[in-house]
């Protein structure tokens, strides 16, 4: 365990030797490099995990060195593990290193293979920095950190300023969540005087009572930080553009990493939440109303990432309403899992994707599953996953959040029925990926690219989607206050939760493999093509930040080119040579003018004499 | 070798280099850089021999005109010493980035430069206000002729906006100073210059906040702070790279050295008085500066409004006044000093090859020349305050400072870092990225040279972010020395 520095280290160095080489190295060294380093990464993680689970899971501490050390202030750079960032150091570099093998294949023929590999090892590096840190500043640190990856990777294809664009909405609108939540750092340090972890956790516990001002403030702000990196409403709306990166950084950072270092940090923090009722709920609103909305838009999505990404959103909302109602163990199983399966999903949608020449308009595609059947079984194990159907790895992790949302005492009956139809959406818009993609008549002959790099990964990701939730071997029981996946649930609400994805399997099968109901016909009213319209847009809320914030900022800008408070000085100088004209004016070179004013100013004088 | 022969050698280099023009062309410029090379290591070596009982790694006490008691005080404590530091080692950016730029008057041009670096030297170490205030003037004159002299097309309009503003305001400074040795002298009856003679002046309430206000404007037009910033981005705009790179780099830190050196400590309750207003201004000059940048399609522009955005979490920093703010303020001294200082070499590398500033006329330039494009990236993530940098270390600290004393106005100041990310990231778009713009066909990229300092400034930035120590620790005995509340 002492090499645990090792595990963000290892990327990091990856990232050095490519940076230095500025991309003179050939493809295959840069495979090993950038792949390797978080493979040997993910090694020390397993052998530092199994040494933790040994040791009786005992929290350990390493301290790198101190960062700064300010007027009380001195945050070291500390690597903590427990079982909570165990669980996430495994996904980070274990289906890292998958999607690393992945993207090996998918982006051999694409130009800066090596800037590409150096981005990604960076991104690994921060994201570990973000579970390991002990330290809010570290976290803050990694945060950052994979925001700037994100940025780089969404727009790795630079040349086309759209993903320029996308790029940069990812960015700036997370960082106003960034920005919440460093204004929640400050007020916790002016509170308790440390942004150590676990000094908080203890510190808030004797300092606020329940129910404080202060703390949900703090809880509300870092919430804050959360929806913004974990794309959930309000901030939801960067993540559909971010697929314009190529589809392994989707399925990295945009499915299985980044997009899950919110629900992170609110298990994290999680006994802030505890000590603000209000927070907690409104962590549980944003998951409900999240997961709900992009149910929803997702199924009336084309573009193939787009669904993937409005489906992750909604997973994540799922995660978000699990710690909002208490079920602290299952959100982490859900991420867990959801990483597992989502990855999936997204290096399946790759490699269709790649065969069909960077199609990815659902409606071109079609009869694929003969030609493409890898993919295709992944497609479908992802999809079963996805959509909870029993045996599943996502059936464990969404039921046990479904049902502890049924018990809560917040949210109830309201939480689980919207989640409830949520899921079943969730089945639906699967079935219609699948059914569209790969039945059907074919529209495009596919070329088969694939290699056993990029097969393979599907196939382990496939065997995890399916098995990865059979053991429930998430080790969070001692970090997290729900004390792990033990709560046990009984009633026909069991019954009925496990039928609701089953319900919406038999429903999409006959809308969208038997064709049932006649969807062209349905388009052509005018109620269902403005509900499609509406929901395709994401409900609005683009239109809204583009109307509301994006028009006037830009705008006042450009009016503003020339900064209006130079005007005043411009002005001074203005009446400076105006008055400078004026007087030249009173200089005529004539006598009698000057013979005239003389006169007239010593009339004036005489005058003001004799009044006086 | 201590801060007074310091400032002589530069003031002898510089008329040397003049001179050497006569007998060739290259002599001046290498005499610049071997000399602020040697100084470098000299002003090294002073950091690493340590401090005296009293925290002074050097003092130079001499009479000059004892009857008016004025004299050479050249104190040379942490503050100072860094500050130096910084400025003879971005004296050797400034020769390396103007190395190939400048066409004619080679030697006059290094000399301008060399003065320019004596009086900012003079500036940082003088501990006599009178002295102070003449190496204040020292340091703009050389300047106005950097500006005017090998400025670009409109030269004249911007070295003359530069003169005006620093002039008037050097005048209230001036006029605040005498005002200042006279009540003290009313007072004791001793007649002194002398900055810690003059500490603790005794003096009527408003009287004391009017003197205030006058150090306060001067060095607040050096700073810029809004809105007393318009003369920054025509001055930086026209000024030739090395000039830009001084300005920026060096020349607004005297702005904050004198809010940290002689506003509070001389004035401390008029300054706790007019706490409120000065920090709305910081905050109001990183939102606004940030903005501005962002709305600027010259890259030049964009990056001197930048600087005011930063230069405001100074302003920021000094009046909240307590250990955290004021470090972090020092800090994001160093850190936009080196951030500024590479930014504008870029711009002026960028201006050399492609003759033009306009970012219209750029795009996709990372195609033609990859190794500006990840040099670019990297300075324009140090801007927008990426953790594990220099410059985030500065900001967070003076926001963390701040949000103890005032938390509307950190929350406005916090605002300017999504601003930031929205004109950093969009400098990088509209340059480096997108379709590649037909000007940039068969520029050069970045060679052994260019690359170098900007490499040394790249890994100044990380070591400033990862382990600021050394910087904290220079510091702290001075600002805790100046009243600083914990």
């Amino acid at each position: 365990m002492d090499l645990l520095w090792l595990i963000p280290t290892l990327p990091l160095v990856g990232f050095l030797i490519l940076l230095v080489t500025e991309g003179r190295l050939p493809n295959m060294a840069v495979a090993v490099v950038g792949a390797g380093s978080v493979g040997l990464s993910a090694l020390v993680a397993l052998i530092a995990g199994i040494e933790f689970l040994e040791q009786g899971s005992a929290p350990f501490s390493q301290v790198l060195w101190q960062w700064m050390n300010v007027g009380g202030f001195t945050p070291n750079i500390t690597l903590y593990l427990d079982g909570l960032s165990l669980v996430m150091t495994g996904v980070i570099t274990g289906v890292g290193f998958l999607i690393h093998v992945y993207a090996t294949g998918y982006m051999w023929e694409e130009g800066g293979y090596s800037r590409f590999f150096s981005y990604m090892n960076l991104f690994v590096f921060a994201m570990l920095m973000l579970v390991l840190g002990d330290n809010l500043l570290v976290l803050y640190l990694g945060w950052e950190g994979v925001g700037l990856c994100s940025y780089l990777l969404i727009g790795f294809f630079h040349d086309d300023p759209e993903n320029g664009y996308a790029a940069r909405k990812a960015f700036v609108v997370t960082r106003v969540g960034d920005t919440a939540m460093a204004l929640g750092l400050f007020l916790l340090f002016r509170e308790l005087g440390t942004l150590e972890i676990q000094s908080i956790l203890t510190g808030a516990n004797s300092v606020w009572a329940e129910g404080s001002m202060l703390c949900t403030a703090i809880a509300l702000l870092l919430l804050g930080g959360a929806v913004g990196k974990s794309a959930q409403i309000p901030l939801q709306t960067w993540l559909p553009d971010a697929m314009a990166g190529p589809t392994p950084v989707s399925a990295l950072i945009h499915a299985a990493t980044m997009v899950t270092a919110g629900v992170y940090l609110i298990a994290r923090m999680h006994d802030l939440f505890l000590l603000s009722p209000a927070a907690q709920l409104a962590v549980a609103i944003v998951g409900v109303a999240t997961l709900f909305i992009s149910s929803f838009t997702a199924l009336v999505q084309t573009d193939i990432k787009r669904i993937l990404a409005f489906s992750t959103m909604s997973q994540i909302g799922y995660m978000f309403m699990a710690l909002g109602v208490g079920a602290w163990s299952a959100a982490i199983f859900h991420l867990m899992t959801h990483a597992f399966f989502k990855a999936l999903l997204f290096l399946a949608a790759g490699s269709v994707i790649l065969a069909l020449h960077h199609e990815q308009n659902i409606f071109k595609m079609g009869g694929l599953w003969r030609k493409l059947p890898v993919p295709f079984w992944s497609m479908v194990i992802g999809s079963a996953a996805l959509a909870a159907l029993p045996l599943t790895s996502g059936f464990y992790s969404k039921d046990a959040i479904l049902l502890t949302a049924w018990d809560s005492a917040t949210g109830g009956v309201w939480f689980w029925t919207l989640a409830a139809v949520a899921a079943f959406m969730t089945t639906l818009y699967s079935a219609r990926l699948i059914f569209v993609v790969f039945f059907g008549d074919m529209q495009k002959e596919p070329h088969d690219p694939s290699k056993i790099n990029m097969w393979g990964v599907l196939v382990v990701l496939s065997v995890l989607s399916i098995a990865g939730g059979w053991f429930g071997l998430v080790p969070v029981g001692s970090v997290l206050p729900d004390g792990g996946l033990e709560a046990e649930h009984t009633g026909s609400i069991v019954w009925i939760t496990a039928a609701v994805p089953i319900m919406g399997l038999l429903v999409g099968y006959l809308v969208f493999g038997r064709g049932l109901i006649d969807l062209d016909k349905l388009s052509d009213r005018s109620w269902a093509r403005s509900l499609s319209r509406f929901w395709f847009g994401g409900w609005g809320f683009d239109t809204f930040y583009e109307a509301v914030l994006v028009k006037p900022f830009v705008s006042i800008a450009n009016a503003n080119k020339s900064d209006i408070v130079d005007a005043f000085y411009r002005g001074v100088v203005t009446t400076a040579q105006v008055l400078h004209r004026l007087s030249t004016r009173s200089q005529t070179g004539s006598l009698r003018w000057y013979a005239a004013n003389m006169g007239a100013g010593l009339l004036v004088v005489l005058i003001l004499v004799i009044i006086a | 070798m201590n801060g007074w022969d310091l400032i002589l050698v530069l003031l002898a280099a510089g008329g040397v280099a003049w001179l050497a023009e006569r007998f060739n062309v290259n002599a001046p410029r290498w005499i610049s850089l071997v000399v602020l090379i040697v100084a470098t290591f000299l002003v090294a070596g002073m950091w690493l021999g340590g401090a005296d009982a009293s925290g002074l790694y050097d003092q130079v006490e001499m009479a000059w005109i004892p009857r008016f008691g004025i004299s050479v005080l050249l104190y040379m404590d942490g503050l100072s010493l860094m500050l130096v530091g910084l400025t003879v080692l971005l004296g050797v950016v400034a020769v390396v980035a103007s190395w190939s730029e400048i066409k004619e008057r080679h030697g006059f041009f290094q000399a301008n430069l060399l003065w320019t670096l004596a009086g900012v030297v003079g500036v940082f170490t003088a501990m006599d206000l009178f002295l102070f205030f003449v190496f204040w003037e020292v340091m703009l004159v050389p300047m106005y002729f950097l500006i005017a002299i090998w400025g670009h097309e409109n030269r004249g309009y911007a070295a003359m906006k530069f003169f005006l503003f620093t002039q008037v305001s050097g005048l209230l400074l001036l006029l605040a100073i005498l005002t200042l040795v006279y009540v003290h002298y009313m007072g004791s009856g001793v007649i002194t210059f002398s900055y810690r003679d003059l500490l603790g002046t005794q003096m009527d309430g408003t009287l004391a906040f009017y003197l205030m206000l006058g150090f306060f404007v001067a060095f607040v037009v050096k700073l810029p702070g809004v809105p007393l910033h318009t003369w920054l981005p025509d001055a930086h705009t026209q000024a030739p790279t090395a000039g830009s790179v001084i300005l920026a780099g060096i020349l607004l830190k005297t702005g904050a050295y004198g809010l940290i050196r002689f506003v509070v400590p001389l004035f401390p309750e008029a300054a706790l008085e007019f706490r409120w207003p000065a920090m709305l201004l910081g905050a109001i000059s990183v939102v606004y500066g940030g903005y501005m940048a962002y709305s600027q399609s010259d890259f030049k522009r964009l990056v001197a409004y930048s600087s005011i955005s930063h230069m405001g979490f100074v302003l920021l920093g000094v009046f909240a006044w307590n250990m955290l703010a004021l470090q972090g303020a020092v800090v994001q001294m160093i850190a936009h000093g080196f951030s500024s200082a590479a930014l504008f070499m870029l711009a002026g590398a960028l201006q050399q090859r492609l003759h033009t500033r306009e970012m219209g006329e750029m795009g996709g330039l990372w195609q033609r020349a990859p190794r500006m494009g990840v040099v670019a990236l990297f300075f324009v993530v140090a801007s927008l305050g990426m953790p594990g940098l220099g410059t985030f270390v500065g900001e967070f600290l003076v926001l963390l400072g701040a949000f103890q004393v005032d938390i509307v106005l950190t929350a406005v100041a916090a605002i300017g870092i999504i601003v930031a990310a929205v004109y950093s990231l969009s400098l990088m778009q509209r340059s480096f990225q997108g379709g590649v713009s037909p000007n940039t066909e068969g520029i050069s990229d970045f060679g052994a040279r260019e690359l170098s300092v900007m490499v040394l400034m790249a890994l100044a930035l990380v070591a400033l972010g990862v382990y600021p120590a050394p910087v904290l620790e220079l510091s702290e005995p001075v600002v805790t020395g100046l009243g600083v509340n914990p």
